[in-house]
């Protein structure tokens, strides 16, 4: 097992200040206010180089640190049950510690769901191999074999003789030994688990969320911390051409008014420009920064508006420029069709809107970073803070609080490039707070999307031809200027359409970008899957069957699909296909559970109607099912989702509920209420007035079911909202028998 | 000079008037448990009690509140165990966690009104309160089973 390095060295531990009778496996750090060196800078690509970090005291506390980011998806509960399940620990004999940023965790990107898919493994083969050492040196003690003792309770057990030694007792004698190599761990069975699986697990914040004792990126305190809001250019790349900060200067509280640098695209992770005014407190900062007259330079992307540029992009969808999925011949196929059914569907341009914006506190100081930020990606902060301020990796500490939400915005370090650049600058703490309207019109959005589809019916009924184009601006033009088709976004629910049609055609069509795109929980899934549950949904009423029979049809065969045989490069989510196959079989599953629950088929009174989708996405299955009620108004409410997923093995249900729910009402939103737009480059909503998000008179009841399974745990923050959007729109056509193709619903006052 | 009586304890504010009682507590007192979601009232987040009523601290200058009884999160209860606090961790109901602290601030202002709300009135008086992670659902139930607390601690 070598990615774990026994370091219980007198040495190391005397340097760490941590007691030298703790078993140490993993650099463990003691505390998040002891601030070691990071040791590196960061990795391009997400590279798995897994080690977990137990430590135990001879107070017989075991710590476990969590190097993921915590915002909601409940991972600082999670990974500490992997751990303390392999490892026999008592689980209120736990201290849950934050990892900072650093490469020897592995991947920190806490985002595309996979903390849990990527570290179940490695997280569990740290508890084991830490738990038989503690045997071992148990049965030393004892003289009897290693095979006769058990861990229960934080206690290694001789059952023969009812001898027990806690683990705080036998940390000095098992961190002489050697550490067991990976093949010889001995992992638990699954009926022996009593974490792991587990529905009663409190989370481990719970206490201090209820008391508003957490520390989020917002509420970082560092001594003679001053407070920055930013103004930055209100159209992407635009740049100051001047400004005047005397009005500004003259408000109490004020302190400095201080350009940033000007930023050249692309934008990557690098911080917007703009004028900074620092302040004693926000709120000084927050009216010095209305007082400032800035004059900016023209951008390009002025030409930017939302009304012109989604007639640009279904003319996009005529024109695609590059074939991502070809098999059969389309074109053959819906002349000779009896019936071609063509649809278009569109997305409106979104934003994250975590109800703590970004924020990140940083201290220069002796040529060394001290960072506090709400992020989900550290090492990225650290490699940016670096690269852009000339301070060594190693020189950057990035400490991860806790993330008032994150859904992708988080992955972006450049609001701690900000705090960085303004510290180093000026000599102080400085805390870089975003208002709301910075989130709203600064982000990195999601990308508005148009798609077209067409689909052939033969006399039997069967469909035949099934060709998806697609016109939205990519990620990537976040990181080359100038990209303007999609990448691995076609991976997320539009190249990997499962239904078993003889000829398949997904094309793309260019779509220049105007503002920083990003990704956003379940990212371009939310497109491409309102579009093809929605299609499916169309063809069963053309068909004359019904939506679930229909989406079971057309699935066909139980079969592992390989989308290669059909000139397709699927990404499966940097997963093996041998690992996380596309399993229609699955997928049956999900639909079939989602039916029962929701008693699919029952008969409903007038006004309500009931809307089914299945998606797979971060390797996960998800169906649902939605039911909606229609008033005398004509105004729609969802009334109850049922949810079906199958994520592999379950380590958390409870959280995986909760994620599921939360999930309901994250896709419930952008299905009825947010939109984005722009006007000459600018974004024109501001705040939770112009962009609406779902309130709780909104929320339906949400009904959550997990499928017992053995395969590996795939994803659980996003896959849950792909199919909501969809469903949600099934549902209103089966009660109304009007079909919305356009998001978000508002515009048809129907909410 | 203005003074403010947080959580029974009296501070001497003596910065801008016009501040907006979020930014006292939260930068000048350090009270951060109530947090910023919008700075215009619209998400509920920075919700603290003012003589028992909830307000929106984001858009209260500290001039309005002077020698009024101010309650914040923090103020609640001395060991974390008002029947709503119980309730929110009973039933799990945060993700992320930023928005319920002014979540619980709604809650507690409800129930003190209404010790028995029915759905309806949970809707009404915590519409103002925004959860983008969307526990709204664990809310409702939560605030069902602190009414059921509450009914049990009076009883017992």
């Amino acid at each position: 097992m070598k990615h774990i390095e026994n370091v219980s060295r007198r040495g190391f531990l005397k340097k760490l200040g941590i007691s030298s009778t703790a078993l140490v496996l993993g650099v463990q750090l003691p505390a998040m206010l002891t601030i070691p060196k990071a040791l590196a800078g960061v990795t391009g690509s997400d590279k798995f180089s897994p080690s977990v970090y137990v430590q135990i005291g001879a107070d017989n506390i075991v710590s476990i640190v969590v190097h993921r980011s915590e915002m909601g998806q409940g991972i600082r509960t999670s990974i500490p049950m992997i751990v303390a399940d392999e490892l026999g620990a008592d689980w209120q004999q736990i201290a849950v510690v934050q990892g900072l940023g650093d490469k020897k965790y592995g991947s920190q990107n806490t985002d595309g769901s996979r903390s849990v898919r990527r570290f179940y493994q490695p997280l569990r083969e740290a508890g084991a191999a830490a738990r038989m050492m503690l045997q071992e040196a148990a049965a030393k003690q004892w003289q009897v074999d290693v095979s006769e003792t058990t861990a229960v309770n934080s206690t290694i057990v001789h059952e023969k003789t009812g001898r027990e030694l806690s683990f705080g007792s036998l940390v000095a004698a098992a961190s002489k030994l050697v550490l067991p190599e990976q093949s010889a761990l001995i992992l638990k069975d699954k009926k022996d688990f009593n974490l792991i699986g587990k529905s009663d697990v409190a989370l481990v914040d719970g206490e201090k969320i209820a008391t508003g004792a957490t520390t989020y990126g917002f509420d970082v305190e560092l001594d003679n911390m001053q407070y920055a809001v930013i103004a930055r250019p209100p159209v992407l790349g635009a740049k100051v051409k001047s400004f005047n900060g005397d009005a500004a200067k003259a408000i109490a509280g004020v302190i400095d008014v201080v350009q940033l640098p000007d930023l050249k695209e692309p934008a990557v992770f690098k911080p917007l420009g703009g004028v900074a005014v620092i302040a004693k407190n926000t709120w000084a900062a927050i009216k010095g920064r209305e007082a400032l007259a800035i004059q900016w330079h023209e951008s390009e992307h002025k030409s930017y508006n939302s009304a012109q540029y989604k007639k640009a992009l279904a003319d996009s969808c005529d024109n695609p420029a590059k074939i991502l999925r070809s098999k059969g011949n389309v074109s053959k196929a819906l002349s000779e069709a009896k019936q071609v059914i063509v649809a278009s569907y569109y997305v409106p341009e979104l934003i994250h809107v975590p109800m703590e914006p970004p924020a990140a506190a940083a201290h220069f100081h002796d040529g060394v970073f001290d960072i506090w930020a709400c992020t989900q990606t550290p090492q990225s902060a650290q490699g940016t803070v670096a690269q852009i301020t000339g301070v060594a990796p190693e020189n950057v500490n990035i400490n991860v609080t806790l993330l008032g939400g994150g859904f992708g915005r988080k992955s972006k370090p450049d609001f701690i490039v900000e705090a960085a650049i303004l510290s180093k600058q000026l000599n102080v703490p400085i805390k870089v707070m975003w208002t709301r309207e910075d989130e709203i019109q600064n982000g990195y959005y999601h990308a508005v999307s148009y798609q077209k589809l067409a689909a052939g019916i033969d006399e039997a009924g069967n469909v035949t031809a099934w060709q998806h184009h697609v016109a939205e601006p990519p990620i990537g033009s976040t990181f080359s200027k100038g990209a303007d088709l999609i990448g691995s976004e076609a991976s997320l629910g539009f190249i990997d359409m499962p239904y078993d049609i003889a000829n398949i055609s997904c094309a793309i069509g260019k779509a220049p970008a105007h503002t920083r795109i990003g990704w956003m929980r379940s990212v371009t899934n939310i497109n491409h899957a309102f579009a093809v549950s929605s299609f499916i949904d169309e063809l069963a009423q053309a068909k004359g069957l019904d939506s679930k029979n229909n989406l079971l049809a057309m699935l066909g065969a139980d079969r592992k699909i390989d989308f290669s045989k059909e000139n397709a490069e699927y990404g499966n989510y940097g997963e093996t296909l041998e690992k996380f196959p596309v399993d229609t079989a699955r997928m049956k599953t999900v639909i079939e559970k989602v039916s029962t629950m929701a008693k699919w088929g029952r008969k409903l009174p007038k006004g309500r109607g009931l809307g089914i989708a299945m998606h797979r996405s971060f390797v996960s299955y998800v169906a649902c099912v939605v039911e909606v009620s229609e008033n005398s108004d004509g105004k729609i409410k969802v009334e109850d989702v049922w949810m079906a997923v199958d994520c592999g093995l379950a380590v958390n249900p409870e959280r995986i509920r909760s994620q599921m729910e939360g999930a309901a009402i994250f896709a419930l939103s952008l299905t009825f209420f947010s939109e984005l737009t722009a006007k000459d480059g600018v974004i024109e909503q501001n705040n939770f007035d112009s962009y609406q998000v779902a309130r709780i008179g909104d929320a339906p009841t949400t009904h959550v079911e997990i499928i017992d399974s053995d395969a590996p745990p795939g994803g659980v923050g996003e896959p849950g909202v792909p199919p909501i959007a969809p469903a949600i729109c099934n549902a209103i056509f089966n009660a109304t028998g009007k079909r919305y193709r356009e998001l978000p619903l508002k515009q048809y006052g129907i909410v | 000079m203005i003074t403010l009586t947080i959580n029974g304890k009296e501070h001497q504010f003596n910065d801008d008037g016009d501040m907006p009682l979020l930014w006292a507590l939260r930068d000048i007192l350090k009270y951060t448990g109530t947090k910023y979601g919008c700075g215009k009232g619209l998400c509920g987040a920075c919700t603290v009690h003012v003589d028992g009523q909830p307000i929106r601290s984001c858009v209260m200058p500290v001039s309005a509140v002077a020698n009024q009884k101010i309650t914040t999160i923090e103020g609640l209860s001395e060991q974390g165990d008002h029947p709503v606090q119980q309730a929110w961790q009973d039933l799990n109901v945060p993700q992320c966690g930023y928005c319920q602290s002014g979540q619980i601030m709604s809650a507690v202002a409800l129930l003190d009104r209404e010790p028995n709300p029915n759905d309806k009135d949970i809707e009404l008086a915590m519409s103002g309160n925004i959860c983008r992670c969307g526990t709204y659902q664990r809310i409702k139930e939560a605030i069902h089973l602190a009414a059921d607390l509450a009914t049990e601690v009076k009883g017992s």
